[in-house]
């Protein structure tokens, strides 16, 4: 998919994630907004996937799961877009009776989710399980993961990264979302993480890099990783971004997390954002 | 006056080689099964299965979480995890990742756990888990199963790989009698009766099974008919065989290797209760952690071995 169309979807994904955090007064906008250009361009560039017909074991389909499932708008929004279940579905965040739940669940059978997230550090673990099974069943189709940045000082985690070296699990593609930033504040206060590409390199993973608001970058970024798959080793993608990207009173600060927008600085923000394709 | 009741016993063996024949025999029946150890392959008594299917097991190392995580993504394409360690980091380490990953995202997990309870014997408290049955007969969609002897665990662990939907299977380390026939057909959520009687019910899982068949042959010597039922699934209840054993002995007596709080015991209260309200007496670990020693000493030092069920008997009797 040409650049211009990609940039063109993420901007709708941005207007439908602060309409649905404002619409419920809940949710995190933050980290969705920050990582609304990567989940676009997997979506509708990268990933192989079956949005009409959806089934949960993804046999011969690339797997995604999102382990920090707290920026689950994002995630919703894109899946609506792809055509995964009504985009009118997206009004029900967070309400009751919803299937889009505060954080993803398959409990409600919303179609696109194969995993309960939230609770963090469990994706990677999960990604890794999904791989081996493609690996039993030679099945060559790829798992994606993404992660936040805070949500590697989870134990679990580095767990994950070491069996996933070790057993040489190659078929799977995790990228962090590298924003610096988390709930109580800056990583670099809270608790820093040194440097993650060393570290990760460390463990054995191939790491790539890139500017996750670039989507030229992340096109071909997600085309090295795909052609390093089967190489022996798993794939890390440390993706730079920005907190709160494309809505400037939410950028440069950890602030908007998970807080919502009001009336007026809804406004504010869907005047930043191009209506591309028509809002929910 | 009371007929001696006979049980025969085929022989001992640990619950724990139960598992892992049966877990070879799954695995012979159906190519999905994979199996998944933290580090424990030998005392779970999963080389059998290791050995046989050396592509469908997956040594972990000492990474509880990352085993338990794995095994619901393993789901996701058909496979049908059964995973490895002792109790204690069956649940208690991981009841966040079992909770989420497993339980709430509904996956097809048989968590299998050993060395549970008391009879774990000389690494002491640390080791010896006396909630799990508790911690995971509340999560939702979890099935919770403890068989009583090694022919049961056998039969369990072939059964669990047959049902689809995330399971806790329990059972334990030490040598213990044997006498579930092994062609016994098993019924997850649907009771045995071991032994008929008109006075008193004794319902037991595990371990605890033996120990009132025993307590039920001492009272027949006094005249007291027991009927002893072994409840090998804790959820989903067995509530039918409750309610019309009560219905004729008119009082309980619950008896497993499990804290009082949130065990089988408790789960017999609320049927009871909630239906025919009758007098119950709990033989159980009374909100206390265990200590070292050996599994005789243990369960005689903690008030939950024959002579407590005798005692708890005759007293819930005179309490009709």
């Amino acid at each position: 998919m040409e650049t211009k169309e990609l940039k063109s979807i993420a901007s709708q994904v941005r207007r439908d994630i602060v309409r649905m955090v404002c619409e419920c007064n809940s949710g995190h906008p933050g980290g969705s907004l920050g990582c609304t250009d990567f989940l676009t361009t997997l979506y509708f560039d990268e990933m192989k996937h079956n949005a009409a017909n959806f089934n949960m074991d993804g046999t011969n389909e690339d797997v995604f799961y999102l382990s920090n499932g707290h920026i689950s708008p994002v995630w919703y929004s894109v899946l609506a877009r792809s055509g995964y279940f009504p985009v009118s579905e997206l009004s029900g965040f967070r309400k009751l009776g919803s299937r889009l739940q505060g954080h993803p669940s398959t409990d409600k059978s919303l179609p696109g989710i194969r995993m309960a997230s939230g609770s963090l550090g469990q994706g990677m673990s999960c990604a890794i399980g999904t791989a081996l099974t493609k690996k039993l069943n030679n099945d060559d189709s790829i798992v994606y993961s993404l992660h936040g940045d805070g949500e590697l000082q989870e134990g679990q985690i580095w767990e994950a990264a070491l069996y996933a070296a070790a057993n040489k699990v190659d078929n799977l593609i995790s990228t962090i979302d590298y924003n610096g930033r988390q709930i109580d504040g800056d990583l670099e206060d809270v608790l820093p993480m040194g440097n993650l590409v060393q570290k990760w390199q460390a463990f054995g993973w191939e790491v790539l890099e890139m500017d996750g608001h670039n989507i030229d970058e992340i096109k071909t970024t997600l085309a090295k990783a795909k052609s390093l798959v089967g190489n022996r080793k798993p794939i890390m993608i440390v993706m730079t971004t920005e907190m709160g990207q494309g809505v400037d009173y939410m950028m440069g600060t950890h602030k908007w997390h998970g807080t919502t927008p009001n009336e007026e600085q809804l406004t504010n923000a869907l005047g930043q954002l191009e209506e591309t394709l028509g809002d929910y | 006056m009371i007929e001696t009741v006979e049980i025969e016993v085929l022989g001992k063996k640990d619950t724990r080689s139960g598992f892992g024949e049966g877990l070879l025999e799954a695995g012979k029946r159906n190519g999905n099964v994979v199996a998944l150890c933290a580090d424990l392959t030998g005392s779970l008594k999963m080389n059998a299965f290791q050995d046989e299917f050396t592509e469908r097991f997956f040594q972990v190392g000492i990474a509880e979480a990352n085993m338990m995580s794995m095994a619901a993504g393993m789901t996701v394409g058909g496979k049908i995890p059964f995973t490895g360690t002792f109790a204690n980091f069956s649940t208690s380490r991981v009841y966040d990742q079992i909770r989420q990953s497993i339980a709430y995202s509904k996956k097809n997990v048989k968590i299998c756990a050993s060395h549970a309870g008391l009879t774990l014997g000389e690494d002491g408290a640390t080791h010896q888990t006396l909630e799990d049955i508790g911690m995971m007969k509340m999560l939702p969609n979890m099935t919770v199963i403890v068989p009583c002897d090694f022919n049961q665990t056998k039969q369990a662990t072939i059964a669990i790989s047959e049902f689809e939907g995330p399971v806790y299977l329990r059972f334990g380390r030490p040598s213990v009698p044997i006498f579930i026939k092994p062609d016994a057909h098993f019924k997850i959520g649907k009771a045995d009766l071991i032994i008929e009687g008109t006075d008193v019910t004794i319902i037991a899982c595990g371990h605890l099974v033996w120990k009132s068949i025993e307590a039920a042959q001492e009272l027949a010597k006094q005249g007291i008919s027991a009927e002893v039922i072994n409840m090998h699934t804790i959820k989903p209840l067995d509530e039918a065989a409750v309610l019309s054993s009560v219905a004729k002995t008119g009082c309980v007596v619950t008896a497993e290797e499990h804290m009082i709080n949130g065990g089988l015991g408790e789960s017999i209260a609320r049927v009871l209760s909630r239906n025919n309200p009758k007098p119950q007496e709990f033989v159980a670990v009374n909100d206390t952690f265990g200590e070292s020693g050996t599994p005789d000493q243990l369960l005689a030092k903690y008030n939950i071995d024959t002579p407590d069920i005798i005692k708890a008997a005759l007293k819930v009797i005179q309490r009709k």
